[in-house]
């Protein structure tokens, strides 16, 4: 299963959170890979898992943090085994990372300058004139003005969306093959979220890094991802490639995030919602299908026990019986 | 430019001491005046007669009015003269001079201690939370912050002056006799004077620490690949240096002036023991300089921390954080 051209495979992964003296499950079975150079979305809304399953990644978890079973391989090799030591090889140099809040993801009290040569000279031999020169240089590439004036400022001096690409010339100091970002555009503004896209789309063709990219919001990977994997509660509900999911959705939560996108020439008034919230870890249903307290006009009989992925068409994954007799509700029949 | 706003702002706070430093001198004046007892009787002793006291009163200038004494005093410091001691029968300046390098030896000397090893103790609390680690540190800042100075220092001479006969137990050591006698002399009022100091750094820097180590950007220097130690040596304690400046500030103020009680249990001859014997000889004018020389010291100390917090953290921006 795993050829070559797998840069990253993980496989049945599962994470659990230690909770006094109860252990909560966060991440279950979750299995995907990341093809060289390719961009993979994985979509759902807050505590779905997407965000504990990157992170297991680098093994950024908590310390309360515990991987029940499961398997994380980056070019044939087992991360979950490997040495601290190891991992900080691979830590920043060959696996990068951008976080959410780019308001406090850099370090307050030293200057844009200290932080970005400190990373460009942890995984390459250069001398601190030499790393300064190529800390300007990536502050050019992501789009920063006057770079020469600027990397002498502090993170407080720089706007939310020049932060993030100050943080984005972090992770890409070291050309990785991989770039996870985490949700690196919710805390920005629109129009700034879209240069910021914009952005990375263009240093994904440039060096040719592969992406996978964390977002509540189906519309923003639209046009970046070349696969996708929705997640709910822990589990993959569905996964295929882009196009084929916005082509044809199958799962009911997909349908409903892709119903949800608001077009600018649909003048219907209402903005369609998913009714509910996501449960709580502790309250998830073990062996029923995870989405159905949120579709209850579906009758239970359409769900399955123990539901399962199955592959519906090539390479095009869907989880439980569900989605064959879903129907979507109005608007109006909601009220 | 950034260095001439530096010197604006200390200017500035040089300046604002001038009424700090006048009011102390009003209330301290009055304080003396308001004990009971005589420093003319005091110094002749129980058997001079009313005469022979009245006398000494008239030449210490302690018949004139209060008023006109205040403003003779006033008058004096304004001159930077801060009087003469008929007690020591030398002038209070010397005084000082002569017992505030003692003073600030053995304040450095403490503060060296108890920030290594509280700092670092906090640390070790902050990163292994919730271990034996903790635990041990924790009860101990809570012994150090609890146990009575006297009583620490007693039990220290009992034990490595007495019984171990390790360090001698009181007195200062002289400089011409080896560094090593000189140090050994410093030991004991040291970590006698270091004890409450610690604990507390341990105790605001485990705390400080701890609140950083959530931050987001730990999180992002761990994604660099930096080494743990490297992350909280640098990037963790930094950020959490500003409450520790605080303490910092405190501890360093009241060394400088409130060592009395270690000064005495070791007959160490510093600046805390001239006040206390000054006051119990009713000596006001060596009282009135050495009070107002500490209220000076602990305002440039808190101009020091003020200019440091800068330094640590550049958000702040003078000025603005002044006043």
């Amino acid at each position: 299963m795993s050829d070559d051209s797998n840069l990253l495979s993980v496989k049945d992964l599962s994470i659990d959170f230690l909770q006094e003296k109860t252990a909560v499950r966060a991440v279950d079975q979750v299995s995907f890979d990341v093809k060289k150079g390719e961009v993979l979305g994985i979509v759902g809304e807050s505590g779905s898992g997407k965000s504990v399953t990157v992170t297991s990644i680098l093994k950024l978890l908590p310390e309360n943090a515990r991987y029940t079973e499961g398997s994380i391989s980056f070019k044939s090799e087992e991360l979950l085994s490997m040495k601290e030591k190891q991992l900080r090889k691979l830590r920043g140099n060959e696996i990068s990372m951008i976080f959410q809040d780019p308001m406090t993801s850099l370090n307050p009290v030293f200057t844009v300058e200290n932080q970005l040569v400190e990373a460009i000279r942890l995984h390459a031999k250069l001398s601190r004139k030499k790393a300064r020169q190529e800390a300007i240089r990536l502050l050019q590439i992501v789009g920063i003005q006057e770079p020469e004036k600027r990397i002498k400022l502090y993170p407080h001096e720089f706007s939310g969306g020049m932060r993030q690409r100050v943080m984005i010339a972090m992770a890409i100091s070291s050309s990785p093959s991989l770039l996870i970002a985490d949700e690196p555009t919710t805390a920005l503004d629109v129009t700034v979220q879209k240069q910021i896209i914009d952005l990375l789309k263009e240093l994904q063709q440039k060096i040719n890094t592969s992406i996978i990219f964390i977002t509540h919001d189906l519309e923003v990977v639209a046009d970046l991802a070349d696969r996708l994997l929705i997640m709910y509660g822990g589990q993959i509900v569905e996964s295929g490639p882009a196009k084929t999911i916005f082509a044809n959705p199958l799962h009911p939560y997909t349908r409903l995030l892709i119903e949800a996108i608001p077009h600018g020439n649909k003048k219907s008034g209402r903005l369609p919602t998913i009714e509910g919230n996501v449960p709580s870890l502790s309250e998830i249903p073990q062996d029923v299908c995870r989405f159905k307290e949120r579709i209850p006009w579906i009758p239970d009989q359409a769900h399955e026990i123990n539901p399962k992925l199955r592959e519906v068409e090539p390479e095009h994954f869907v989880r439980c019986t569900c989605y064959k007799h879903f129907w979507m509700k109005e608007a109006h029949e909601k009220k | 430019m950034k260095v001439n706003r530096l010197l604006k702002y200390t200017a500035k706070r040089i300046v604002d001491l001038i009424p700090t430093l006048f009011l102390v001198a009003v209330i301290i004046f009055m304080i003396t005046r308001m004990i009971p007892g005589d420093p003319a009787s005091t110094m002749l002793g129980p058997q001079a007669s009313v005469k022979e006291i009245n006398n000494l009163r008239e030449q210490m200038g302690l018949n004139e009015p209060k008023l006109h004494q205040f403003i003779e005093y006033l008058k004096d410091l304004v001159h930077l003269n801060v009087g003469y001691s008929y007690v020591y029968k030398r002038p209070v300046v010397d005084l000082i001079m002569e017992r505030f390098p003692n003073t600030i030896i053995l304040t450095l000397f403490a503060l060296v201690i108890s920030l290594v090893v509280g700092v670092t103790a906090g640390i070790i609390s902050a990163v292994k939370k919730g271990t034996w680690w903790d635990y041990v540190f924790t009860i101990l800042s809570l012994v150090g912050v609890s146990v009575p100075v006297f009583w620490l220092g007693i039990m220290l001479v009992l034990f490595f002056s007495v019984e171990l006969g390790w360090f001698p137990s009181t007195g200062m050591g002289d400089i011409s006799l080896g560094f090593s006698d000189y140090f050994s002399h410093l030991i004991l009022p040291g970590v006698t004077l270091a004890t409450i100091p610690m604990a507390t750094f341990s105790r605001i820097t485990r705390s400080s620490m701890l609140e950083v180590l959530e931050q987001n950007y730990i999180k992002t220097a761990k994604a660099k690949g930096l080494q743990a130690r490297w992350i909280i040596c640098k990037h963790a304690l930094k950020n959490a240096m500003t409450p520790i400046l605080t303490v910092l500030g405190m501890q360093v103020s009241s060394m400088l002036g409130g060592a009395v009680l270690t000064e005495t249990i070791y007959s160490w001859p510093g600046m805390g023991r001239l006040i206390v014997d000054a006051i119990n000889k009713r000596d006001f004018v060596v009282v009135q300089g050495t009070v107002l020389f500490l209220a000076l010291l602990f305002v440039l100390v808190n101009l020091a921390i003020d200019l440091l917090y800068k330094v640590v953290n550049p958000k702040i921006s003078l000025g603005k954080v002044a006043k």
